[in-house]
């Protein structure tokens, strides 16, 4: 499957615009993680990528493939699917994990001490 | 049928995603994709025995809508603080989201929802209470980050899961 020569120049410009649109996306995302500023912050930054980045890479990738094959090519759903289902995990343990680790070192600004305020937690605090 | 097929939705789902990703509807994908369907039901019954009727499909449209416009609306307002020279002026902050789902599959959507919408964390949740605390990035309101969170989506998940 390596004859995109054989794409029409209609469809090649549209592949090329899909995949550098995700891309840049991606990009911003990723300056975001050096842009931003503290933990929280930059935690934000990489789901540009997971979400829109990633939709647009994989149009682009499903738009060409199906060009070339004449026929519907569409797992790439798949991916964005799995994509969404497993970001929070990683998300989640990694915030959680800051949080710990802020409370723990006695970092304990308003924001934080809000954050603990849940039954079970008092002697944290 | 239920110790065959514990999850008979589930188990189709994972049937389809098989045929799905070997892109063929030959005898061979089907035989091989049916017995991960199964195993697959057997080894969530293993995991959780309480399985939600998932009903209102309507409602399911309407919340995928809602999701896909918010999620493209903030992947370009992150995308501006990011880019603009406003980043050092935002102020992000903790909110806390009393809830009333306590549906395990609603809870774990509602969490697919929050990290996939730009600028928004899931922080923490706590059982007891039905806490959900929330991290945003550009924190203006907080009374319009729990109007959001409970209008747009716990509403429409409460309808569908329980």
């Amino acid at each position: 499957m390596t004859h995109a020569a054989e794409l029409p120049a209609w469809a090649a410009w549209c592949v090329a615009l899909l995949l550098l649109l995700g891309a840049g996306i991606t990009l911003i995302g990723s300056l975001g993680m050096l842009r931003l500023d503290g933990f929280y912050q930059r935690a934000h930054a990489p789901t540009l990528g997971t979400t829109l980045g990633t939709a647009f890479i994989c149009g682009a990738s499903m738009l060409c493939f199906s060009l070339l094959a004449s026929r519907p090519l569409l797992h790439e759903v798949l991916i964005l699917g799995f994509v969404t289902i497993t970001t929070p995990v990683t998300l989640m343990l990694l915030v959680r994990a800051a949080l710990f680790r802020d409370t723990a070192e006695g970092h304990i600004d308003d924001i934080v001490r809000r954050a603990k305020q849940t039954p079970g937690d008092e002697e944290l605090r | 049928m239920t110790r065959l097929l514990p999850f008979p939705l589930i188990s189709l789902c994972l049937l389809a995603m098989w045929l799905w990703l070997s892109q063929s509807l030959s005898l061979g994908p089907i035989l091989l994709g049916s017995l991960f369907a199964l195993m697959g039901g057997w080894l969530l019954r293993l995991l959780q025995s309480d399985a939600d009727r998932v009903r209102n499909p309507s409602a399911i449209i309407q919340l995928a809508g809602l999701v896909l416009i918010d999620v493209i609306r903030s992947n370009i307002a992150v995308g501006s603080i990011i880019l603009g020279g406003q980043r050092n002026n935002i102020t992000s902050g903790f909110v806390d989201i009393p809830l009333d789902l306590r549906s395990r599959q609603g809870l774990a959507v509602l969490a697919c929802i929050i990290t996939s919408t730009p600028g928004t964390l899931w922080v923490n949740f706590t059982r007891e209470t039905g806490v959900l605390q929330l991290h945003v990035l550009d924190l203006v309101d907080e009374s319009e980050w729990v109007e959001r969170i409970k209008g747009r989506y716990e509403r429409r998940l409460l309808e569908i899961f329980e």
